[in-house]
């Protein structure tokens, strides 16, 4: 399990590269493993969808689906595509600090 | 991890039949490509067109006749109420699964950025116009053109 040092802070992370302890997280590692999956910055768009996407994951204990995103997050379909191009689900999941999301919708 | 050169890029899938169950997986895996970030065209063809037919999308079925994997006597599966039956628990199960019903999918797909082509022989046959079909139908096309579009791209037939 490789342990790199992300954000001045020493964090573990999959082989996949998705945060092993929740509690790692913050929003400035959020800003690097975004920039990892090719987001410069994040917007106020983005923080919508993370922040939704972890209080969703400390009440229901499941990474939510995108359709969950977009009937109680509020995030519409494409909105969230462009947001997070190629794969929204899980790189949202990998910058919100959440384990890669496991069904198929 | 696979190598990148092995990656998928772009997926061509063909939905050949009208069941519920016969829909689905085509659904779900033209969806799931585009959440992997893969291109993926959808075409719909025979009685798969009843999927993106406004009149038939909500009425779709399983099938209880005909398919061994239902564990159900033929006789038994052809009573009356006995698909309604099947196809009301399946929709309850896919639900708890947050796997949305058709006309749902078919909205999330095509803003998920998938294409979505009829097929022109079976529209001729079947005396269908574009107006039949959801407005995320993107055109009715021939054989050849499904081709063209699905250059490069691995083909699905289900």
């Amino acid at each position: 399990m490789p342990t790199r040092e992300i954000a001045g802070k020493q964090v573990s992370l999959d082989d996949d590269g998705f945060l092993v302890d929740a509690t790692d997280w913050s929003k400035e590692v959020a800003q690097v493993l975004a920039q990892e999956e090719g987001i410069a910055d994040l917007t106020e768009g983005h923080w919508k969808v993370i922040e939704f996407m972890r209080a969703d994951f400390a009440e229901k204990g499941a990474v939510p689906t995108i359709r969950r995103l977009n009937k109680v997050g509020g995030v519409p379909t494409k909105e969230l595509y462009e947001l997070f191009p190629n794969g929204p689900a899980k790189k949202a999941a990998r910058i919100a600090g959440l384990a890669k999301p496991q069904g198929c919708v | 991890m696979a190598d990148s050169s092995d990656k998928i890029n772009k997926v061509s899938i063909v939905i050949s039949r009208g069941s519920l169950d016969g829909v689905y997986p085509g659904l779900i895996m033209a969806n799931g490509a585009r959440m992997e970030g893969i291109e993926a065209t959808l075409f719909f063809t025979f009685f798969g067109l009843d999927a993106i037919m406004k009149k038939r999308l909500k009425k779709l079925q399983v099938a209880t006749v005909g398919n061994p994997a239902m564990h159900m006597p033929t006789l038994l599966g052809a009573l009356p109420g006995m698909s309604a039956f099947a196809t009301s628990m399946m929709k309850r199960q896919m639900e708890k699964l947050d796997i949305p019903p058709v006309d749902e999918f078919l909205e999330m797909i095509k803003d998920a950025g998938a294409d979505l082509y009829a097929c022109r022989a079976t529209v001729e046959m079947f005396g269908l116009t574009k107006d039949d079909f959801v407005p995320q139908v993107d055109a009715i096309i021939n054989v050849a053109e499904f081709y063209e579009r699905s250059a490069g791209a691995q083909i699905i037939f289900t």
